[in-house]
Protein backbone atom coordinates (compact mmCIF):
# COMPACT_ATOMS: atom_id res chain seq x y z
CA UNK A 1 0.00 0.00 0.00
CA UNK A 2 1.66 3.20 -1.07
CA UNK A 3 1.48 6.47 0.82
CA UNK A 4 -0.16 9.69 -0.20
CA UNK A 5 1.01 13.25 0.37
CA UNK A 6 -1.32 15.85 1.91
CA UNK A 7 -1.86 17.16 -1.65
CA UNK A 8 -3.25 13.92 -3.11
CA UNK A 9 -6.80 15.24 -3.44
CA UNK A 10 -5.57 18.45 -5.06
CA UNK A 11 -3.67 16.41 -7.64
CA UNK A 12 -6.71 14.26 -8.35
CA UNK A 13 -8.95 17.29 -8.78
CA UNK A 14 -6.40 18.66 -11.28
CA UNK A 15 -6.67 15.44 -13.29
CA UNK A 16 -3.17 14.19 -12.49
CA UNK A 17 -1.96 10.79 -13.61
CA UNK A 18 -0.58 9.33 -10.39
CA UNK A 19 2.31 6.92 -10.27
CA UNK A 20 4.01 4.93 -7.57
CA UNK A 21 7.39 6.44 -6.78
CA UNK A 22 9.48 5.05 -3.90
CA UNK A 23 6.31 3.86 -2.20
CA UNK A 24 4.39 7.11 -2.68
CA UNK A 25 1.50 7.98 -4.96
CA UNK A 26 2.90 11.00 -6.79
CA UNK A 27 1.69 13.01 -9.78
CA UNK A 28 3.48 11.84 -12.94
CA UNK A 29 1.91 14.59 -15.03
CA UNK A 30 -1.25 16.68 -15.00
CA UNK A 31 -1.69 17.03 -18.75
CA UNK A 32 1.12 17.34 -21.25
CA UNK A 33 4.54 16.81 -19.63
CA UNK A 34 6.12 18.82 -22.47
CA UNK A 35 3.96 21.80 -21.57
CA UNK A 36 4.95 21.36 -17.92
CA UNK A 37 8.64 21.20 -18.83
CA UNK A 38 8.45 24.33 -20.95
CA UNK A 39 6.44 26.21 -18.29
CA UNK A 40 9.38 25.78 -15.90
CA UNK A 41 11.90 26.94 -18.53
CA UNK A 42 9.87 29.99 -19.57
CA UNK A 43 7.49 30.88 -16.70
CA UNK A 44 7.06 28.73 -13.58
CA UNK A 45 6.06 25.31 -12.34
CA UNK A 46 4.64 24.04 -9.04
CA UNK A 47 5.78 20.69 -7.66
CA UNK A 48 4.69 18.50 -4.75
CA UNK A 49 7.87 17.04 -3.25
CA UNK A 50 6.34 15.93 0.04
CA UNK A 51 7.76 12.45 -0.42
CA UNK A 52 11.25 13.75 0.37
CA UNK A 53 12.63 13.06 3.85
CA UNK A 54 13.65 15.61 6.49
CA UNK A 55 15.98 14.55 9.27
CA UNK A 56 16.88 16.97 12.04
CA UNK A 57 20.26 16.78 13.73
CA UNK A 58 20.45 18.96 16.85
CA UNK A 59 22.83 19.57 19.72
CA UNK A 60 26.11 21.24 20.63
CA UNK A 61 28.10 18.78 18.48
CA UNK A 62 25.62 18.52 15.59
CA UNK A 63 28.09 20.06 13.13
CA UNK A 64 31.00 17.83 14.14
CA UNK A 65 28.71 14.79 14.07
CA UNK A 66 27.70 15.56 10.47
CA UNK A 67 31.34 16.19 9.51
CA UNK A 68 32.03 12.60 10.57
CA UNK A 69 28.87 11.07 9.09
CA UNK A 70 28.90 12.85 5.70
CA UNK A 71 31.52 13.72 3.08
CA UNK A 72 30.93 17.48 3.37
CA UNK A 73 32.24 20.05 5.84
CA UNK A 74 29.02 21.03 7.56
CA UNK A 75 30.33 22.47 10.84
CA UNK A 76 31.55 25.55 8.97
CA UNK A 77 28.19 26.17 7.30
CA UNK A 78 26.65 29.44 8.40
CA UNK A 79 23.14 29.38 9.85
CA UNK A 80 20.69 30.10 7.04
CA UNK A 81 22.86 28.45 4.41
CA UNK A 82 22.66 25.04 2.72
CA UNK A 83 25.05 22.59 1.07
CA UNK A 84 24.75 19.76 -1.41
CA UNK A 85 26.50 16.72 0.06
CA UNK A 86 26.36 12.92 0.27
CA UNK A 87 26.44 10.06 2.69
CA UNK A 88 28.68 7.20 1.58
CA UNK A 89 29.48 3.69 2.80
CA UNK A 90 32.82 2.72 4.37
CA UNK A 91 34.02 1.77 0.88
CA UNK A 92 32.93 5.08 -0.65
CA UNK A 93 29.73 4.01 -2.42
CA UNK A 94 26.94 6.61 -2.38
CA UNK A 95 24.09 5.84 0.05
CA UNK A 96 22.26 9.05 -0.82
CA UNK A 97 22.76 12.57 -2.03
CA UNK A 98 21.52 15.22 0.38
CA UNK A 99 20.90 18.89 0.94
CA UNK A 100 21.84 19.97 4.45
CA UNK A 101 20.44 23.24 5.84
CA UNK A 102 21.82 24.84 8.97
CA UNK A 103 18.65 26.19 10.51
CA UNK A 104 20.28 27.45 13.72
CA UNK A 105 23.78 27.15 15.20
CA UNK A 106 22.82 23.87 16.87
CA UNK A 107 20.22 22.59 14.42
CA UNK A 108 20.65 21.10 10.96
CA UNK A 109 18.04 19.69 8.60
CA UNK A 110 19.16 16.91 6.27
CA UNK A 111 16.92 16.50 3.23
CA UNK A 112 17.14 12.99 1.78
CA UNK A 113 15.52 11.17 -1.12
CA UNK A 114 12.19 9.42 -0.60
CA UNK A 115 13.64 6.00 -1.33
CA UNK A 116 16.48 6.46 1.17
CA UNK A 117 15.52 8.63 4.11
CA UNK A 118 14.64 5.86 6.56
CA UNK A 119 18.00 4.24 5.88
CA UNK A 120 19.79 7.61 6.07
CA UNK A 121 18.18 8.47 9.42
CA UNK A 122 19.22 5.10 10.88
CA UNK A 123 22.74 5.46 9.50
CA UNK A 124 23.07 9.01 10.87
CA UNK A 125 21.90 7.89 14.31
CA UNK A 126 24.46 5.08 14.31
CA UNK A 127 27.34 7.23 13.08
CA UNK A 128 26.72 10.11 15.49
CA UNK A 129 25.99 8.23 18.72
CA UNK A 130 29.31 9.17 20.36
CA UNK A 131 28.59 12.88 19.72
CA UNK A 132 26.46 15.24 21.74
CA UNK A 133 23.84 15.37 18.99
CA UNK A 134 20.37 13.98 18.43
CA UNK A 135 19.02 12.58 15.16
CA UNK A 136 15.30 12.70 14.54
CA UNK A 137 13.44 11.66 11.39
CA UNK A 138 10.83 14.42 11.06
CA UNK A 139 9.69 13.60 7.53
CA UNK A 140 6.08 13.24 8.67
CA UNK A 141 6.15 16.80 10.04
CA UNK A 142 6.74 18.37 6.63
CA UNK A 143 5.13 18.74 3.27
CA UNK A 144 7.42 20.21 0.59
CA UNK A 145 6.26 22.38 -2.30
CA UNK A 146 8.66 23.72 -4.91
CA UNK A 147 8.08 26.65 -7.24
CA UNK A 148 10.62 26.75 -10.03
CA UNK A 149 11.23 28.90 -13.08
CA UNK A 150 12.03 32.48 -14.05
CA UNK A 151 8.71 33.82 -12.72
CA UNK A 152 8.94 32.14 -9.33
CA UNK A 153 10.33 35.18 -7.49
CA UNK A 154 7.55 37.37 -8.85
CA UNK A 155 4.88 34.85 -7.85
CA UNK A 156 6.24 34.11 -4.39
CA UNK A 157 6.87 37.82 -3.85
CA UNK A 158 3.12 38.47 -4.08
CA UNK A 159 2.56 36.32 -1.02
CA UNK A 160 5.43 37.14 1.33
CA UNK A 161 7.36 40.00 2.90
CA UNK A 162 10.46 37.83 3.09
CA UNK A 163 13.52 39.39 1.46
CA UNK A 164 13.65 37.12 -1.58
CA UNK A 165 16.04 39.36 -3.51
CA UNK A 166 18.72 38.85 -0.87
CA UNK A 167 18.03 35.14 -0.41
CA UNK A 168 20.98 33.51 -2.12
CA UNK A 169 21.09 30.23 -4.00
CA UNK A 170 21.48 27.46 -1.42
CA UNK A 171 20.18 29.59 1.44
CA UNK A 172 17.03 29.28 3.52
CA UNK A 173 15.08 31.44 5.92
CA UNK A 174 11.95 31.07 8.02
CA UNK A 175 9.08 33.22 6.81
CA UNK A 176 5.40 33.53 6.10
CA UNK A 177 3.84 32.85 2.72
CA UNK A 178 0.15 33.71 2.40
CA UNK A 179 0.09 33.90 6.21
CA UNK A 180 1.43 30.36 6.50
CA UNK A 181 4.61 29.61 8.42
CA UNK A 182 7.22 28.06 6.10
CA UNK A 183 10.94 27.61 5.63
CA UNK A 184 11.81 29.24 2.30
CA UNK A 185 14.85 27.73 0.60
CA UNK A 186 16.35 28.89 -2.68
CA UNK A 187 17.10 25.45 -4.01
CA UNK A 188 15.80 23.23 -6.75
CA UNK A 189 16.29 20.39 -9.15
CA UNK A 190 15.34 21.92 -12.49
CA UNK A 191 18.24 24.14 -13.59
CA UNK A 192 16.09 27.22 -13.04
CA UNK A 193 15.86 29.79 -10.28
CA UNK A 194 13.27 28.84 -7.71
CA UNK A 195 12.27 28.00 -4.19
CA UNK A 196 11.43 25.02 -2.05
CA UNK A 197 8.93 25.63 0.73
CA UNK A 198 8.93 23.37 3.78
CA UNK A 199 5.51 23.55 5.39
CA UNK A 200 3.42 21.72 7.97
CA UNK A 201 1.34 18.99 6.30
CA UNK A 202 -1.93 20.53 7.49
CA UNK A 203 -1.06 23.81 5.72
CA UNK A 204 0.05 22.24 2.44
CA UNK A 205 -3.24 22.52 0.55
CA UNK A 206 -3.70 26.16 1.56
CA UNK A 207 -0.14 26.99 0.48
CA UNK A 208 -0.51 25.15 -2.86
CA UNK A 209 -3.78 26.95 -3.61
CA UNK A 210 -2.36 30.36 -2.69
CA UNK A 211 0.63 29.81 -4.98
CA UNK A 212 -1.60 28.55 -7.81
CA UNK A 213 -3.75 31.65 -7.59
CA UNK A 214 -0.79 34.02 -7.36
CA UNK A 215 0.79 32.37 -10.39
CA UNK A 216 -2.31 32.15 -12.56
CA UNK A 217 -1.46 35.25 -14.59
CA UNK A 218 2.28 34.43 -14.69
CA UNK A 219 2.15 31.12 -16.50
CA UNK A 220 2.45 28.89 -13.42
CA UNK A 221 1.55 25.26 -14.05
CA UNK A 222 1.46 22.25 -11.74
CA UNK A 223 4.20 19.86 -12.80
CA UNK A 224 4.67 16.15 -12.24
CA UNK A 225 7.62 13.85 -11.79
CA UNK A 226 7.95 13.32 -15.53
CA UNK A 227 8.77 16.99 -16.15
CA UNK A 228 10.94 17.07 -13.03
CA UNK A 229 13.00 14.23 -14.46
CA UNK A 230 13.53 15.79 -17.91
CA UNK A 231 14.32 19.18 -16.32
CA UNK A 232 16.96 17.77 -13.99
CA UNK A 233 18.42 15.66 -16.80
CA UNK A 234 18.85 18.72 -19.04
CA UNK A 235 20.46 20.46 -16.06
CA UNK A 236 22.89 17.53 -15.69
CA UNK A 237 21.79 16.79 -12.13
CA UNK A 238 22.19 13.21 -10.87
CA UNK A 239 19.24 11.10 -9.73
CA UNK A 240 19.74 8.62 -6.93
CA UNK A 241 19.15 5.11 -8.27
CA UNK A 242 20.31 6.15 -11.77
CA UNK A 243 23.58 8.10 -11.72
CA UNK A 244 24.20 7.49 -8.01
CA UNK A 245 24.10 4.09 -6.31
CA UNK A 246 26.17 2.27 -3.70
CA UNK A 247 28.19 0.98 -6.68
CA UNK A 248 29.31 4.49 -7.60
CA UNK A 249 31.51 7.00 -5.80
CA UNK A 250 31.21 10.78 -5.96
CA UNK A 251 34.33 10.73 -8.16
CA UNK A 252 32.71 8.37 -10.67
CA UNK A 253 29.81 10.82 -10.93
CA UNK A 254 32.12 13.80 -11.54
CA UNK A 255 31.23 15.17 -8.10
CA UNK A 256 34.63 14.81 -6.44
CA UNK A 257 34.41 18.45 -5.41
CA UNK A 258 31.82 17.56 -2.75
CA UNK A 259 34.31 15.27 -0.96
CA UNK A 260 36.00 17.54 1.59
CA UNK A 261 39.29 15.78 2.30
CA UNK A 262 40.64 19.00 3.83
CA UNK A 263 38.15 19.03 6.72
CA UNK A 264 39.57 18.06 10.12
CA UNK A 265 39.17 14.54 11.51
CA UNK A 266 38.08 11.29 10.00
CA UNK A 267 34.80 10.72 8.18
CA UNK A 268 33.02 7.59 7.06
CA UNK A 269 34.44 6.62 3.67
CA UNK A 270 37.53 8.85 3.82
CA UNK A 271 40.15 6.13 3.45
CA UNK A 272 38.32 4.33 0.64
CA UNK A 273 37.56 7.53 -1.28
CA UNK A 274 41.18 8.65 -1.08
CA UNK A 275 42.02 5.52 -3.09
CA UNK A 276 39.23 6.03 -5.62
CA UNK A 277 39.80 9.58 -6.90
CA UNK A 278 40.76 8.51 -10.43
CA UNK A 279 38.10 6.05 -11.58
CA UNK A 280 38.40 4.19 -14.88
CA UNK A 281 35.04 5.47 -16.03
CA UNK A 282 33.31 8.81 -16.20
CA UNK A 283 29.79 10.12 -16.14
CA UNK A 284 29.26 11.97 -19.43
CA UNK A 285 26.50 13.57 -21.43
CA UNK A 286 25.42 11.95 -24.69
CA UNK A 287 23.41 13.52 -27.48
CA UNK A 288 21.85 11.10 -29.98
CA UNK A 289 22.18 11.90 -33.66
CA UNK A 290 18.95 10.10 -34.48
CA UNK A 291 15.51 10.36 -32.96
CA UNK A 292 15.42 7.18 -30.91
CA UNK A 293 15.99 7.69 -27.20
CA UNK A 294 18.79 6.06 -25.18
CA UNK A 295 17.27 4.97 -21.87
CA UNK A 296 18.34 3.80 -18.40
CA UNK A 297 20.25 0.54 -18.59
CA UNK A 298 21.00 0.55 -22.35
CA UNK A 299 24.61 -0.41 -23.21
CA UNK A 300 27.01 2.19 -24.59
CA UNK A 301 29.11 0.62 -27.34
CA UNK A 302 32.17 1.30 -29.44
CA UNK A 303 32.78 -0.81 -32.54
CA UNK A 304 30.24 -3.28 -31.22
CA UNK A 305 31.91 -3.69 -27.80
CA UNK A 306 30.13 -2.61 -24.62
CA UNK A 307 32.08 0.28 -23.07
CA UNK A 308 29.50 1.74 -20.68
CA UNK A 309 25.88 2.06 -19.66
CA UNK A 310 23.19 4.72 -19.92
CA UNK A 311 21.96 5.88 -16.50
CA UNK A 312 19.20 8.29 -17.63
CA UNK A 313 17.85 9.29 -21.01
CA UNK A 314 14.96 11.28 -22.43
CA UNK A 315 13.96 13.39 -25.39
CA UNK A 316 15.23 16.91 -24.65
CA UNK A 317 12.77 19.59 -25.49
CA UNK A 318 15.33 22.35 -25.13
CA UNK A 319 17.84 20.70 -27.49
CA UNK A 320 15.26 19.06 -29.73
CA UNK A 321 17.21 15.79 -29.57
CA UNK A 322 17.40 12.75 -27.31
CA UNK A 323 19.93 13.19 -24.49
CA UNK A 324 21.36 10.84 -21.90
CA UNK A 325 23.83 10.53 -19.08
CA UNK A 326 26.03 7.45 -19.10
CA UNK A 327 29.02 5.89 -17.41
CA UNK A 328 31.65 5.25 -20.09
CA UNK A 329 35.17 3.85 -19.74
CA UNK A 330 37.85 6.54 -19.88
CA UNK A 331 39.60 4.56 -22.57
CA UNK A 332 36.59 4.54 -24.91
CA UNK A 333 35.96 8.23 -24.25
CA UNK A 334 39.45 9.02 -25.49
CA UNK A 335 38.87 7.11 -28.72
CA UNK A 336 35.37 8.47 -29.36
CA UNK A 337 32.99 7.09 -31.97
CA UNK A 338 30.38 5.88 -29.46
CA UNK A 339 26.93 4.43 -29.95
CA UNK A 340 24.06 3.29 -27.75
CA UNK A 341 22.51 -0.11 -28.27
CA UNK A 342 18.86 0.85 -28.55
CA UNK A 343 17.01 -2.45 -28.52
CA UNK A 344 19.46 -4.12 -30.85
CA UNK A 345 20.47 -1.30 -33.16
CA UNK A 346 23.62 0.71 -32.45
CA UNK A 347 22.65 4.37 -32.76
CA UNK A 348 25.51 6.91 -32.93
CA UNK A 349 25.84 9.46 -30.13
CA UNK A 350 28.11 12.44 -29.45
CA UNK A 351 29.75 13.05 -26.08
CA UNK A 352 29.08 16.53 -24.68
CA UNK A 353 29.98 18.42 -21.52
CA UNK A 354 27.37 18.48 -18.77
CA UNK A 355 25.02 20.18 -18.22
CA UNK A 356 23.05 20.05 -21.45
CA UNK A 357 21.24 23.20 -20.45
CA UNK A 358 22.35 26.25 -18.46
CA UNK A 359 20.00 29.12 -17.80
CA UNK A 360 20.95 32.69 -18.68
CA UNK A 361 21.55 34.52 -15.42
CA UNK B 1 -12.34 7.85 -19.42
CA UNK B 2 -10.75 7.95 -22.85
CA UNK B 3 -12.85 7.64 -25.99
CA UNK B 4 -13.45 4.29 -27.71
CA UNK B 5 -15.33 4.81 -30.98
CA UNK B 6 -17.98 2.12 -31.60
CA UNK B 7 -17.23 1.63 -35.29
CA UNK B 8 -13.62 0.49 -34.76
CA UNK B 9 -12.12 -2.87 -33.83
CA UNK B 10 -9.41 -3.18 -31.17
CA UNK B 11 -6.57 -5.38 -29.99
CA UNK B 12 -5.30 -6.28 -26.55
CA UNK B 13 -2.14 -4.32 -27.45
CA UNK B 14 -4.20 -1.12 -27.49
CA UNK B 15 -4.36 -0.64 -31.23
CA UNK B 16 -7.42 0.15 -33.31
CA UNK B 17 -8.40 -1.00 -36.81
CA UNK B 18 -10.69 0.83 -39.19
CA UNK B 19 -12.22 -0.31 -42.46
CA UNK B 20 -12.65 -3.99 -41.68
CA UNK B 21 -16.23 -3.86 -42.92
CA UNK B 22 -15.45 -2.21 -46.24
CA UNK B 23 -12.79 -4.39 -47.66
CA UNK B 24 -9.42 -5.93 -47.30
CA UNK B 25 -7.35 -2.87 -46.42
CA UNK B 26 -7.46 -1.65 -42.83
CA UNK B 27 -6.04 1.42 -41.14
CA UNK B 28 -4.21 0.93 -37.84
CA UNK B 29 -3.40 3.29 -34.98
CA UNK B 30 -3.02 3.32 -31.21
CA UNK B 31 -5.98 3.99 -28.95
CA UNK B 32 -6.62 7.12 -26.90
CA UNK B 33 -6.16 4.97 -23.80
CA UNK B 34 -2.67 3.98 -24.96
CA UNK B 35 -1.80 7.52 -25.99
CA UNK B 36 -2.78 8.81 -22.56
CA UNK B 37 -0.79 6.10 -20.82
CA UNK B 38 2.28 6.92 -22.92
CA UNK B 39 2.17 10.66 -22.36
CA UNK B 40 3.57 13.04 -24.96
CA UNK B 41 4.67 10.98 -27.94
CA UNK B 42 7.98 12.23 -29.35
CA UNK B 43 8.94 9.60 -31.92
CA UNK B 44 7.04 7.20 -34.15
CA UNK B 45 8.66 4.52 -36.26
CA UNK B 46 6.34 3.01 -38.87
CA UNK B 47 6.95 -0.15 -40.90
CA UNK B 48 8.31 -0.19 -44.47
CA UNK B 49 5.73 0.00 -47.22
CA UNK B 50 5.71 -3.33 -49.06
CA UNK B 51 6.73 -5.37 -46.02
CA UNK B 52 4.82 -8.59 -45.44
CA UNK B 53 3.94 -9.08 -41.79
CA UNK B 54 2.23 -11.66 -39.64
CA UNK B 55 -0.26 -10.90 -36.91
CA UNK B 56 1.64 -10.13 -33.71
CA UNK B 57 4.89 -9.04 -35.41
CA UNK B 58 6.54 -5.97 -33.90
CA UNK B 59 6.48 -3.56 -36.86
CA UNK B 60 7.27 -0.19 -35.29
CA UNK B 61 7.70 1.88 -32.15
CA UNK B 62 5.96 4.65 -30.33
CA UNK B 63 8.24 6.55 -27.98
CA UNK B 64 7.21 9.07 -25.35
CA UNK B 65 9.10 11.10 -22.78
CA UNK B 66 9.00 8.29 -20.25
CA UNK B 67 8.70 5.07 -22.23
CA UNK B 68 8.77 3.21 -25.49
CA UNK B 69 6.25 0.68 -26.81
CA UNK B 70 6.31 -1.66 -29.75
CA UNK B 71 3.63 -1.41 -32.40
CA UNK B 72 2.33 -4.80 -33.47
CA UNK B 73 0.71 -5.89 -36.71
CA UNK B 74 -2.87 -6.60 -35.57
CA UNK B 75 -3.47 -8.79 -38.61
CA UNK B 76 -1.25 -10.46 -41.19
CA UNK B 77 -0.77 -8.96 -44.65
CA UNK B 78 1.16 -6.40 -46.64
CA UNK B 79 1.92 -2.87 -45.46
CA UNK B 80 0.53 -0.68 -48.26
CA UNK B 81 0.77 2.81 -46.81
CA UNK B 82 2.21 4.64 -43.81
CA UNK B 83 1.36 8.06 -42.40
CA UNK B 84 4.17 10.56 -43.11
CA UNK B 85 2.37 13.24 -41.07
CA UNK B 86 2.64 11.28 -37.82
CA UNK B 87 6.35 10.63 -38.42
CA UNK B 88 6.90 14.38 -38.86
CA UNK B 89 4.66 15.30 -35.95
CA UNK B 90 4.39 12.45 -33.44
CA UNK B 91 2.15 14.55 -31.17
CA UNK B 92 -0.71 13.68 -33.57
CA UNK B 93 -0.89 10.36 -31.69
CA UNK B 94 -1.92 12.34 -28.60
CA UNK B 95 -4.04 15.02 -30.23
CA UNK B 96 -5.99 12.84 -32.68
CA UNK B 97 -5.26 9.14 -32.10
CA UNK B 98 -8.22 7.91 -34.18
CA UNK B 99 -7.78 10.42 -37.01
CA UNK B 100 -4.64 12.30 -38.09
CA UNK B 101 -2.58 10.10 -35.78
CA UNK B 102 -3.13 6.88 -37.77
CA UNK B 103 0.03 4.85 -38.32
CA UNK B 104 -0.21 2.48 -41.30
CA UNK B 105 -2.51 0.53 -43.63
CA UNK B 106 -2.39 -3.22 -44.17
CA UNK B 107 -3.87 -5.27 -47.00
CA UNK B 108 -5.15 -8.26 -45.06
CA UNK B 109 -4.32 -11.82 -45.93
CA UNK B 110 -6.41 -14.47 -44.24
CA UNK B 111 -8.96 -13.86 -41.55
CA UNK B 112 -8.33 -11.47 -38.63
CA UNK B 113 -8.37 -13.18 -35.24
CA UNK B 114 -8.67 -12.13 -31.63
CA UNK B 115 -10.02 -8.66 -32.34
CA UNK B 116 -12.15 -6.90 -29.75
CA UNK B 117 -15.31 -4.86 -30.16
CA UNK B 118 -15.51 -1.38 -28.65
CA UNK B 119 -17.47 -2.80 -25.71
CA UNK B 120 -14.92 -5.54 -25.13
CA UNK B 121 -12.05 -3.08 -25.33
CA UNK B 122 -13.83 -0.80 -22.85
CA UNK B 123 -14.03 -3.73 -20.42
CA UNK B 124 -10.35 -4.53 -20.95
CA UNK B 125 -9.21 -1.00 -20.23
CA UNK B 126 -11.57 -0.25 -17.36
CA UNK B 127 -9.44 -2.44 -15.10
CA UNK B 128 -6.16 -0.86 -16.16
CA UNK B 129 -6.70 2.84 -15.73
Amino acid sequence: MSRSTPLREVHESLGATLTDFAGWQMPLRYGSESAEHSAVRTAAGLFDLSHMGEIHVTGPQAGEALDYALIGHLSVLEPGRARYTMIVTEDGGVLDDLIVYRLRPEEFMVVANASNYTKVAAELAERTKSYDARVEDRSDSYALIAIQGPNSTAILGKLTDADLDNLKYYAGLPGEVAGIEVMIARTGYTGEDGFELFVRPEDAVRLWNALSEAGADLGLRPCGLSARDTLRLEAGMPLYGNELTTETTPFDAGLGRVVKFDKPGDFVGRAALAERTAPGRRLVGLVARGRRVPRHGYPVTREGEVVGEVTSGAPSQTLGKPIAMAYVSADALEKGDLAVDIRGSHEPVDVVDLPFYRRNK
Amino acid sequence: MSSIPDELSYTKEHEWLAGLDDGRTVTVGVTAFAAEALGDVVFVQVPEVGATVEAGDAVGEVESTKSVSDIYAPVGGEIVETNPAVVDDPSLVNSDPYGEGWLFRIRIEGEPEDLLSAAEYATLTSGES
